[in-house]
């Protein structure tokens, strides 16, 4: 009865690759991370967005054992110590790490044996790796070098050589160019879909928007907003951008008091009664339509209603740098 | 987290440390490092062991009738007034017994009192038989006491050698407990520096997160600090072939064994010294790294290590000091201290050839490295990752200061 019970509690731990209730660090004399709370789905990829400072780095050194949490608990691929399951978890820190005068191969083939990998397996895998993205050429050099983009990629593969369940992504887009910020969507892509539960912070929405099933928005170290980006997104009603022959007249009491005038077009969220009876009521009133459309709001528009518009502000000042 | 994986974790970040120093250009100016301090300890040892002489004034055992050794007791004081800060060697009288060949070599023997030479034949044909040469400090004061003793001119004193005395022998192991702990001393400092920079080029370099993700804190503090015992074990092997091999070589036949050995022996010796060598260095590592958690600048790492680098000279200062007497109460306490045991520890293996207080010091020093790794890997893991804002500790405040 006991047994079926823990098996029980497994599977349902299992569904999970990640669950944190209540995580809180404190450093002295400021609170790092308040309370935050988040599920993983096994084999997802989940993005935990939020501005420079807001906790992010934090709550994932947390989750990973590296640091522990002042208050609250956290369970990683069923395990209440998060190094316990170290074997099974690939982790690509913000501020990359790499002996400068180890080689490439080495370097993939170290991370590996620090997973449990055995050496001599890690160093076949890393050439292989290597040379699937045509860095086989450098497996001998050493990392010193490296420009800092392969360098990066080799701490990435050096994440993935031990085929973890989980990989722990901590801004791994920054400091990369276009062309391999692409590749690593790409890489991110595959590994979900192998099976692999991809979990990555980023200050760049666009990245989470295009990878991430699930996202977390922390602001000033709290969860604002956990769920499917779906969800995040239907936070905001429909955004309705319409473009009228007529400049004002009686239709402009159909539309809502906060609506923008952008350029030679109106710009509003899409009234709880939906589109027709504004459609209604701009016929009738003459507005002479040229253009109508109602789109979904973008996760961007979503991060700005339920962060605020001052986390939204530090976003993009992040971002431009 | 299991012993046996936190062993395989360590195992790992040591095999990593221990090939990466060991197959750089940085290992071979580790291994030519000797040169140097072997040089200092010639210098310190040489200068140790006039210190020691000076303290020890070598014994001459005279083989006199009571009234003969009286005049040399006061042309000893006239020399001994007249002569001031000039250490004068020691006298002790002896009855003439039937066969003075035999009781001088009797003499010569024993180790209570340690004797140099022995001065028999007053007061007409001295003889002086022992650890001297003709016209060396020895024999020149015998001289210079017999003719200040005698009414008239006498005899010269016939020198006759002999490769070994009790007191020569207490000499030489005193010159031995000083190289070695000279030795003990600066091969620790040095790898307690290699280990602490070794720390903060990865803390800075941001490795350590790396690692920290992966493995436990405890497992990359004992993998660092055995990779570089490991590392400095080799070191020593090659030291020892490349000393052996150029004895063999270049030294006359029969020098080593003219070389008088430790009270323990050779291989005793050199077995204890391994081991000393090892707990010194895990006691001083390990509190190095602890310490080194706590900086994250090169400039932060040498002031805090300036102190402790200071506290391990004195500790060094108390066991060489204690050396010159073991059982004194400066001696045990130099003994007991788990910082200095390893030091006043292989001094005593140079010069007394009980085993049982080596096996009483190993297990105590056992016990504290314990107790200091513990300590250690504790402050280690605390301070190492330590992220987000913290209090600006004192020392802090002194490099900004600075």
């Amino acid at each position: 009865m006991l047994r079926q019970a823990q098996h029980l509690r497994d599977e349902a731990a299992a569904a999970y690759a990640i669950e944190a209730h209540d995580l809180v660090k404190d450093f002295p004399g400021k609170r790092a991370v308040d309370g935050v709370s988040l599920s993983v789905p096994e084999g997802s990829i989940y993005g935990i967005l939020g501005p420079n400072g807001a906790g992010k780095t934090t709550t994932l050194r947390m989750l990973l054992g590296i640091i522990e949490p002042s208050s609250g608990h956290r369970r990683l691929l069923g395990h209440d110590q998060p190094l316990h399951a170290a074997e099974q978890v690939g982790y690509l820190p913000e501020e990359r790490g790499l002996y400068p005068a180890m080689t490439s191969r080495e370097a993939i083939a170290f991370m590996g044996a620090l997973r449990g990998l055995p050496l001599a397996e890690g160093r076949r895998r890393a050439s292989a790796l290597l040379a699937d993205r045509g860095l086989g050429d450098w497996e001998k050099r050493p990392i010193r070098s490296l420009s800092k983009g392969m360098a990066q990629t080799v701490q990435l593969l050096g994440t993935l050589v031990h085929r973890p369940r989980l990989v722990v992504l901590d801004e791994p887009f920054s400091g990369l160019d276009a062309i391999n910020q692409e590749k690593l969507e790409e890489l991110i892509r595959a590994e979900a879909a192998a099976g692999t539960t991809v979990i990555f912070s980023t200050h760049v929405i666009a990245h989470a928007e295009r990878l991430c099933e699930r996202i977390a928005i922390i602001a000033a170290g709290s969860v604002a907003f956990e769920g499917a980006v779906d969800q995040a997104r239907d936070q905001l009603r429909p955004i309705v951008q319409l473009r009228t022959r007529s400049p004002d007249g009686p239709w402009r009491a159909a539309l809502p008091p906060d609506a923008r005038r952008q350029g030679d077009s109106w710009k509003f969220e899409l009234p709880p009664g939906g589109p027709e009876p504004l459609l209604r009521a701009l016929i009738d009133g003459d507005a002479g339509i040229e253009t109508l459309s109602i789109e979904r709001p973008g996760l961007h528009d979503a991060f700005v209603a339920i962060a605020g518009e001052a986390a939204a502000a530090a976003l993009r000042t992040g971002e431009a740098q | 987290m299991r012993l046996g994986a936190l062993l395989r974790s360590a195992f790992v970040i040591g095999r990593r440390d221990f090939t990466a120093t060991v197959f750089s250009k940085a290992f071979l100016f580790f291994l030519l490092g000797p040169l140097f301090p072997l040089l200092i300890v010639l210098l310190f040892g040489g200068i140790g062991a006039n210190v020691a002489r000076e303290a020890e004034r070598p014994t001459v055992a005279v083989i006199a009738t009571a009234a003969d050794f009286a005049r040399l007791e006061q042309a000893h004081s006239a020399l001994e007034r007249g002569l001031r800060g000039v250490p004068l060697v020691r006298l002790r009288r002896f009855d003439p017994d039937r066969d003075l060949a035999e009781q001088a070599r009797g003499l010569l023997a024993s180790s209570s009192p340690p004797v140099t030479a022995v001065l028999s034949g007053l007061p007409a044909q001295p003889r002086l038989t022992g650890a001297v040469r003709s016209g060396d400090q020895i024999h020149a004061q015998v001289e210079l006491l017999l003719t200040q003793a005698r009414a008239a001119p006498g005899s010269p004193v016939a020198v006759e050698t002999m490769a070994r005395a009790s007191g020569s022998t207490a000499s030489a192991r005193a010159l031995t407990a000083h190289g070695g702990q000279a030795l003990l001393f600066l091969l620790t400092l040095l790898l307690a520096g290699m280990l602490l920079s070794q720390l903060i080029e990865e803390k800075s370099n941001k490795v350590i997160e790396v690692l920290a993700a992966a493995v436990p804190v405890e497992a990359i503090f004992l993998g660092k600090l055995f990779a570089m015992l490991a590392m400095s074990l080799l070191g020593i092997t090659v030291w020892a072939t490349a000393a052996l091999t150029g004895l063999t070589l270049l030294a006359s036949p029969g020098a080593m064994e003219a070389l008088p050995p430790p009270a323990l022996g050779w291989p005793a010796f050199a077995i204890l010294a391994v081991i000393y060598f090892a707990a010194a260095y895990l006691l001083i590592g390990a509190a190095f790294l602890g310490i080194g958690a706590q900086a994250s600048t090169v400039r932060e790492v040498q002031t805090l290590s300036m102190p402790v680098t200071m506290a391990q000279v004195v500790i060094f200062a108390l066991a060489t000091a204690a050396a010159a007497d073991m059982d004194s109460p400066a001696g045990l306490a130099a003994a007991a201290f788990p910082l200095s045991s390893p030091y006043a520890m292989i001094a005593r293996a140079a010069q007394d050839g009980a085993w049982w207080p080596h096996l009483l010091a190993l297990l105590w020093q056992a016990l504290w490295i314990a107790v200091i790794l513990r300590f250690a890997a504790g402050l280690f893991r605390r301070s190492v990752l330590k992220s987000g804002p913290q209090r600006r500790r004192w020392w802090r405040r002194a490099v900004e200061a600075s």
